[in-house]
């Protein structure tokens, strides 16, 4: 095992994958002469050229799109969003080309495409640049969208998602690329839609992803020092969503509270409470909680910031409450 | 060209004449569903572009791509049955009028959105370039397309690359009911090709050999490594933009002197008046046709609807 930063899982998965299969190429903005806006594709240009790392002109729709289009004739594109705030200019090309082609020229298409995107608040950089839209883009089918909390995962996922015949978006936090955790040494893949239990817990099943994860993980820790055993269930993916270990989790402890940084409204946490009302009804002991970003765009201001994304102290409280 | 290579030509045109006229009246009655997008007018368009690629070439277009699927070589009977939405049709009845697509006939689709196919159709090339193929992308698309983003990202992206694509506008002169003049900043729609330094050329729409020469010399261009080459045809279709068309934009006399000009009708003269064909000739072509649009008819509506199970089919590779 070596202990590495979220950056370093994602950038090595990338290197090894484009190491192993001559079809995985990178195109998006500041890729390759730069190194990567946040540095995650640094050394890649020198290393494998500027046929496989693609900078592009500030065109998402035409990077989503030519990647849609490079996928068709059999290559596996990696393309990447500076930002999953700058994803809307692409809205068309990922919700309604890559989503739906296979399906609606009855299965003779095929998108082996990744669209890497950076998301999450908390770096002051106002409403336009700090969203976490995530749920959006869950909510279409034909499109996989996965979003790894820990570097072992985003190494796994992402090359599973590479390796992938569909079209995944692969979600990442600006704030988590400084994370540092044990991740295998060989070439381990972590499949895409399977949710997992990353703390184990009788208490109070908490359901999260992403960022959150590491702000429940922190709530957790706080909570035990008071005896209270949180268990907690990392989605991992949110299409398709694996509900199994949330609701056998849930099933156990009888009390549950959803963690998410996007907004609250039609979000994650919608999605999960309602499966576990409906799928598990009988075992519930408390009314379902949900923590999420306030209803604001996000402000500039450090302070206000902080106020509308979700806190550990947020998450310690709604855990009492259910207990 | 040999006398045989003259009468596919005509045959092309013909069928999907054809075929469209029927696609007509099957809509009205019921029978297919959604919107119909006839290219009734525009076919020389299509054929004399479709002529001149190789096998190796992908052709990917707009909703309005009925006339690219027969001309590509996808049987009419399948392509009648994905307009009756039957289990046997090109896209197994999920795509319909807009959405048809062969990847055997390397034929990347029919793309409802408009202009949201270039972005793509840049994709395509760029795979080709990557892999050191021969084939080119042939990528058409309505006036209507250029007026959007999607088109410029394309164009520019193009040229930057240097991709093996070739764009073709077909300037029907509407965009649904909105004009060209009213819709776009330059008539001449070639002129925005100027503006990425694209190559280009502007030419008569509605006569087939025209379109097949412009085209064989503008994908020899693109295949020979010098980059995207733009081409305008001009063109007109007679039916509404889709069956629910009013049509009150237009005049019906602008409509009858376009269609004194019809692609059919210039060509037929042609192969007569140069005595490529005889009348007889002609009429063989005609009844072929005939037989096989009688076919495709009998197919379609003879041909089951998708199973339920199809629902959930496809919409993943990887369950």
């Amino acid at each position: 095992m070596a202990r590495i930063t979220m950056r370093e899982a994602i950038s090595q998965a990338l290197w090894e994958e484009m190491e192993r299969d001559q079809k995985v190429f990178i195109l998006g903005e500041e890729v390759g002469v730069w190194g990567g806006t946040y540095a995650v594709t640094k050394g890649f240009y020198d290393h494998f050229g500027a046929d496989r790392v693609r900078d592009t002109p500030i065109s998402e729709a035409a990077i989503v799109g030519a990647g849609i289009g490079a996928a068709l004739t059999g290559l596996r594109p990696v393309a990447e969003l500076m930002t999953i705030n700058f994803a809307f200019s692409a809205f068309e090309h990922i919700v309604n080309e890559a989503a739906k082609l296979h399906y609606m020229f009855g299965g003779q298409f095929k998108i082996p495409l990744v669209i890497r995107a950076v998301g999450g608040g908390g770096r002051q950089l106002g409403a336009t640049h700090s969203q976490t839209p995530d749920a959006i883009f869950a909510h279409f089918p034909g499109l996989k969208v996965v979003s790894p909390g820990t570097p072992e995962d985003a190494k796994g996922m992402l090359k599973s998602a590479i390796r992938s015949d569909d079209p995944i978006l692969f979600i990442e936090n600006a704030t988590l690329y400084q994370v540092r955790s044990e991740v295998p040494e060989d070439d381990y893949t972590i499949p895409i839609g399977k949710s997992k239990v990353q703390r184990e817990g009788s208490d109070v099943t908490i359901v999260t992803y992403s960022k959150m994860l590491e702000v429940s993980t922190k709530a957790a820790d706080q909570l035990a020092d008071e005896g209270i055993q949180v268990e907690i269930v990392d989605l991992r993916s949110l299409r398709p969503l694996d509900m199994e270990p949330a609701l056998a989790s849930f099933r156990k402890t009888n009390r549950a509270v959803i963690v998410e940084e996007g907004w609250r409204s039609y979000g994650v946490g919608s999605e999960v409470a309602s499966r576990l009302y409906e799928q598990a009804f009988d075992y519930v002991d408390a009314p379902i909680k949900r923590i999420a970003q306030k209803e604001v765009p996000l402000p500039y201001n450090r302070n206000l910031e902080q106020m509308a994304l979700p806190q550990v102290d947020d998450v310690i409280k709604a855990v009492k409450e259910v207990l | 060209m040999e006398k045989q290579e003259y009468l596919d030509l005509y045959y092309q045109m013909v069928l999907i004449r054809r075929l469209e006229e029927e696609a007509a009246q099957l809509y009205q009655q019921g029978k297919i569903g959604g919107f119909l997008h006839l290219y009734i007018g525009q076919e020389a368009v299509s054929t004399g572009l479709i002529s001149a690629r190789r096998p190796e070439d992908r052709v990917i277009t707009a909703y309005r791509d009925h006339g690219v699927a027969l001309d590509v070589g996808i049987p009419a009977k399948k392509v009648m049955a994905e307009l009756l939405g039957k289990a046997t049709g090109v896209s197994k009845g999920k795509g319909g009028s807009m959405h048809m697509a062969d990847v055997e006939k390397n034929f990347w689709g029919g793309h409802a959105v408009v202009g949201a196919h270039l972005p793509i159709a840049a994709g395509l090339a760029l795979g080709d370039q990557y892999q050191n193929n021969e084939g080119i992308t042939i990528c058409m698309f309505g006036d209507g397309a250029t007026n959007i983003g999607y088109f410029h990202e394309a164009l520019n992206l193009s040229k930057v690359w240097n991709l093996p694509v070739l764009w073709v506008c077909e300037n029907n002169k509407y965009g649904m009911g909105t004009s060209v003049e009213r819709a776009s900043a330059v008539a001449e729609i070639r002129q925005k090709a100027e503006g990425y330094n694209i190559p280009n050329s502007r030419i008569d729409g509605m006569n087939v050999i025209t379109v097949r020469e412009a085209a064989q010399e503008a994908i020899e261009k693109v295949r020979s490594g010098e980059g995207p080459y733009f081409l305008e045809a001009v063109t007109y279709r007679y039916r509404g933009h889709s069956m629910g068309d009013p049509e009150r934009y237009r005049q019906s006399e602008e409509i009858k002197e376009w269609q004194e000009n019809d692609p059919i009708g210039i060509y037929h003269k042609y192969l007569t008046d140069e005595e490529i064909a005889t009348e007889e000739d002609l009429e063989q072509v005609n009844n072929r046709v005939e037989n096989e649009i009688e076919e495709a008819i009998q197919f379609a509506e003879s041909s089951p609807d998708p199973e339920p199970e199809a629902l959930f089919e496809n919409v993943y590779v990887e369950e």
